[in-house]
């Protein structure tokens, strides 16, 4: 992937080489932060500033980086860019930041942003490495969201918490899906997705590991 | 790859100058926004303590907010006498300044509940509590106290406002906890929390806390309803531990004493 253009670099992670879809990275907080539309906007907007910044940093710096400690070094500007959002939504979105509560500290586990800076922010120059990661961050937004819309909608009939389908414990006639405001339920969401995105575009379809041999008549005479 | 960055001396370099320079920017993100930090997490308890005692109107601004609870004394409160004690006790010169929890973790400051005793499932209670009250014309309209036990997963903390007669409950709230969202969680649904609206507090004797979740709900003419809550549906652990915890704090080792002394103008 030597030419690239921007344009490529900024929209091809939101469908045709998505995080969360295609690379299978960033599970974690995709199952944890999407009860609520709300909540998951936020997350989704401190993942793309971190992807964003920290490419930006990484590949500022990448020439003076010496290999040995490079993943360390990918660390800690990760890390400090993480504090930093955490400490402004603390500041300023002070509600959020108590359901985000350690989510927001573990984007710096999240392997969407480490992955991009050693796979790409490394090898290319601070404009394209931003894009990349402004687009890796909206491709991993793009399912958040997906998810969070289901999750929401079916688990406590409301969207950006505003109540659309009372729910029967409120006095309405719908009665909420406890599963999906579990955990497990966002993988099953992420499994639809993944399906729908690879019928659509089969070339996303991983070969198979291995062909099974047909099966033979000559045995055991 | 330019060989000459690879040197022991060149990374040692690069860590030193980047460790100083993230550790400027981290530092001073987090010295700048401090205030702002600690203004919305006083402004969140005093959201909370107004939430339960019915006094928040919806969407109301931060300035409201500060105005409503502006009327209420916050007040610190020997557990064990009941008396209430000067903030220089306690070392802050602003009583608002107390906090109850840390202090529940100091050996000083708090005494360890024996486990027989132990039914909200704190391990320790801090020596002074941190009380809101409201009062008219010299008159006690209002009492705010904390409270906070173990539920099925997580400590849950919150707020029971009492009236005037120190019996009756106003309303009830929790603002942390980590109970299963749909199950446990359902602690937060308001029309659960209405419930408890106007539930009262002791028997005939005044020392007793006779609060009891019940499975199947409570109907109209069940004996002693007026003590009496509904358990939340699928959540029997999480219903217990606030039954527990409500009996606990509103008892001889909680509350109890410094009611009262506040029922007999003492305290």
């Amino acid at each position: 992937m030597s030419e690239m253009t921007a344009k490529q670099v900024l929209f091809e992670p939101i469908f045709s080489n998505n995080p969360i879809g295609l690379q299978i990275l960033g599970i974690c907080s995709a199952l944890a932060v999407t009860t609520s539309m709300n909540v998951t906007i936020v997350m989704c907007l401190s993942v793309i500033a971190v992807t964003a910044f920290s490419n930006l940093a990484v590949s500022l710096v990448r020439t003076q980086i010496p290999g040995s400690i490079r993943i360390i070094v990918q660390m800690t500007i990760i890390a400090s860019l993480v504090i930093v959002v955490d400490q402004i939504l603390k500041a300023y979105a002070y509600e959020i930041s108590k359901q985000l509560s350690v989510f927001v500290g573990l984007i710096i586990t999240n392997c969407i942003v480490m992955g991009r800076a050693e796979g790409f922010a490394m090898k290319n120059g601070p404009w394209l490495s931003f894009l990349d990661g402004v687009g890796n961050g909206m491709g991993y937004s793009i399912m958040l969201l997906f998810v969070a819309f289901f999750r929401e909608l079916l688990g406590a009939g409301s969207l950006f918490g505003v109540t659309l389908l009372t729910p029967v414990n409120e006095g309405g006639w719908y009665i909420t899906n406890g599963l999906l405001l579990l955990p497990p339920s966002a993988f099953f969401i992420i499994g639809l997705a993944i399906w729908g995105l690879r019928a659509w575009m089969p070339e996303q379809v991983e070969e198979e590991d291995f062909k099974m041999s047909r099966h033979t008549h000559k045995e055991a005479f | 790859m330019a060989k000459p960055k690879e040197t022991v001396s060149r990374t040692l370099f690069v860590a030193l100058v980047l460790s100083i320079v993230f550790s400027v920017v981290v530092s001073t993100a987090a010295v700048v926004l401090r205030p702002a930090q600690i203004k919305n997490q006083n402004l969140d308890i005093k959201t909370n303590i107004l939430a339960a005692a019915g006094m928040l109107s919806n969407g109301a601004s931060a300035d409201e907010i500060e105005s409503v609870f502006s009327q209420f004394d916050v007040r610190l409160v020997d557990l064990d006498t009941g008396d209430y004690v000067e903030p220089s006790f306690v070392d802050v010169n602003d009583p608002m300044k107390y906090d109850m929890y840390k202090a529940a973790s100091d050996p000083e400051m708090s005494t360890k509940i024996p486990s027989s005793e132990d039914k909200a499932g704190i391990k320790r209670r801090p020596n002074i509590a941190k009380v809101y009250t409201l009062s008219e014309n010299g008159e006690m309209k209002r009492v705010v106290l904390p409270i906070h036990g173990y539920g099925l997963w997580s400590t849950l903390y919150g707020f029971v406002s009492l009236e005037g007669d120190l019996n009756t409950i106003e309303g009830l709230g929790f603002y942390a906890h980590a109970e299963t969202p749909g199950l446990g969680g359902e602690v937060d649904n308001p029309r659960w929390k209405s419930q408890w609206v106007g539930k009262e507090l002791y028997g005939e004797d005044k020392t007793e806390p006779q609060i009891r979740l019940m499975k199947g709900g409570v109907s109209a003419n069940a004996a002693d309803k007026e003590h009496k809550v509904d358990a939340l549906s699928g959540a029997t652990l999480t219903s217990r531990g606030v039954e527990h915890l409500v009996n606990y704090w509103m008892g001889d080792r909680g509350y109890a004493p410094f009611l009262k002394k506040l029922r007999e103008g003492e305290a």
